[in-house]
């Protein structure tokens, strides 16, 4: 017998969907930040190591052309954009737009289909042609 | 004699500020200008005031734009030339001139179960709590909290988001997460997760840098931010 | 309905941190499409990409280029400090994490623009 008997609900009660759904949002926002990360600085280092060392067609493509690591590289950094730049986008949306019905949620997952989809074009363009 | 130009804002959700001439002390707080005005030229003018001396937080208002302790303001440290400007705190529904409709603000409070909850009867043998131990300096951390409002005012993301239960609330929660002998550790974390609750902290710091207690609710809700991730990976959430 | 904060409430070192964070997402948010899709001309052949290369060669593309790398660095840099803030014990030092992520910002822009 404990206190919570005095008029507080006995059954735990969980979040409720939407709670749960932010949740797991910021925790996608925060790991795909910290991937992020990692590919931000390799992706600075090679613009930076790019622009010194030859930025015609020839020079991108022949240091990306049947490159495995740089495809699984791009591949993966475009999926941690897909995920982190809609969510924040969606959050300026809702705080600076007022826009928070259900019709942002489809949007903003269209617009991560899209990066998503073009991402991949643009890695696999620079590794198959 | 120097006079201060005092501008207040006069009326509710709607009116003006009126500009009131009072005469400038070497040692004088805002609190002093507003009462001034009060006894003095204005007796319609109305504020809230209680202890004087900075323990209650009542005296809570927007001076030059920031939100303070008017008792705890010195004129000399907010004057631009012989201006001030005074109105009632903002993100809080303005009932009349000077003061603010807490009840929102308090609201909040209790929905973000911002109260202890017991999981000891009398019968039980007292509750030992090390007073180093991790989660009571966490507590400890917030537990100064009045309920001044002065850190609610100050958040943009309160502005952006009417149901965000606010910086003291939050804090508040998370002073009693981390009470080892509350009870209701589940239904709290529920209570503060999602947009309406800690998520929404952009980490402004806002309120941790106007706090006049020195609090920091943005750790605080940093740490409820840790906690509710953990509880919902570990599908407790 | 309440009054609003103007400015005033807001200039202290980690609002303006926040407001650099979302401009710079929003900015790069624009910026990657552009990105995907010149990319994606290589698809047409190197000739394709040659062309769209010469023409970022102008000077105002160049210093958009350079813009777009501080913006990068900028938003990198301050989501390290958010990720600091929200994840490491809370210490005092942490207002100096902006001050360093600005400075590392910069660095990143500079040493762009000096390759340039």
């Amino acid at each position: 017998m404990n206190g919570v008997e005095q008029g507080f609900a006995a059954k735990p009660m969980g979040a409720d969907a939407r709670a749960k759904i932010e949740t797991w949002l910021w925790i996608a926002q925060r790991a795909s930040a910290a991937l992020l990360a990692l590919c931000v600085l390799v992706h600075l280092a090679t613009i930076i190591y790019a622009v010194r060392h030859g930025l015609s067609g020839a020079a991108i493509l022949g240091r990306t052309r049947g490159n495995d690591a740089w495809l699984a590289f791009y591949s993966l950094y475009v999926f941690a954009i897909a995920v982190h730049a809609p969510i924040g986008l969606r959050t300026l949306c809702q705080e600076w737009l007022g826009w928070r019905d259900a019709s942002l949620n489809w949007v903003i997952g269209a617009i991560a289909l899209a990066l998503f989809i073009f991402g991949l074009r643009a890695g696999w363009a620079v590794f198959a042609s | 004699m120097d006079m201060l130009q005092v501008s207040v804002w006069r009326g509710g959700a709607s009116g003006a500020y009126r500009i009131y001439e009072v005469p400038r002390q070497e040692s004088q707080s805002v609190l002093d200008v507003v009462t001034y005005i009060q006894r003095n030229i204005d007796p319609t003018l109305s504020y809230r005031f209680a202890c004087r001396v900075g323990m209650c937080g009542a005296c809570a208002m927007t001076v030059n734009g920031v939100a303070r302790w008017t008792c705890r303001t010195h004129v000399s440290k907010v004057v631009k030339g012989n201006a001030i400007e005074i109105a009632p705190l903002a993100n809080l529904p303005v009932v009349k001139d000077l003061v603010t409709d807490m009840r929102g603000f308090f609201d909040k409070w209790a929905r973000a179960l911002g109260r202890f909850i017991p999981s000891a009867t009398r019968k039980d043998d007292f509750a030992r709590v090390a007073s180093d131990s991790p989660e009571r300096v966490a507590a400890n951390a917030g537990i100064e909290c009045i309920g001044c409002g002065v850190c609610y005012a100050s958040c943009d993301v309160v502005s952006w988001n009417p149901d965000y239960l606010g910086p003291a609330a939050l804090n508040r929660a998370w002073t009693l997460v981390n009470d080892v002998r509350d009870g209701a550790r589940r239904e709290r974390l529920a209570a503060v997760a999602g947009d309406a609750g800690c998520h929404a902290c952009h980490t402004h710091l806002s309120c941790s840098e106007r706090c006049p207690k020195n609090i920091a609710p943005t750790a605080s809700i940093a740490g409820l931010k840790r906690a509710v991730a953990i509880a919902a990976l570990k599908g407790e959430l | 309905m309440s009054m609003k904060n103007d400015y005033r409430a807001r200039n202290h070192p980690a609002w303006w941190a926040f407001l650099v964070h979302r401009l710079s997402g929003l900015a790069l948010s624009f910026f990657l499409p552009f990105h995907f899709l010149a990319l994606g001309q290589a698809l047409q052949g190197e000739a394709r990409l040659n062309t769209l290369l010469r023409w970022t060669e102008q000077p105002l593309v160049k210093f958009s280029e350079t813009m777009l790398v501080l913006l990068l660095a900028a938003h990198l840099t301050g989501g390290l400090r958010l990720l600091a803030l929200e994840f490491l014990p809370w210490r005092g030092w942490q207002k100096s994490l902006l001050a360093l992520a600005a400075g590392a910002a910069l660095a990143a822009g500079l040493a762009f623009a000096l390759v340039l």
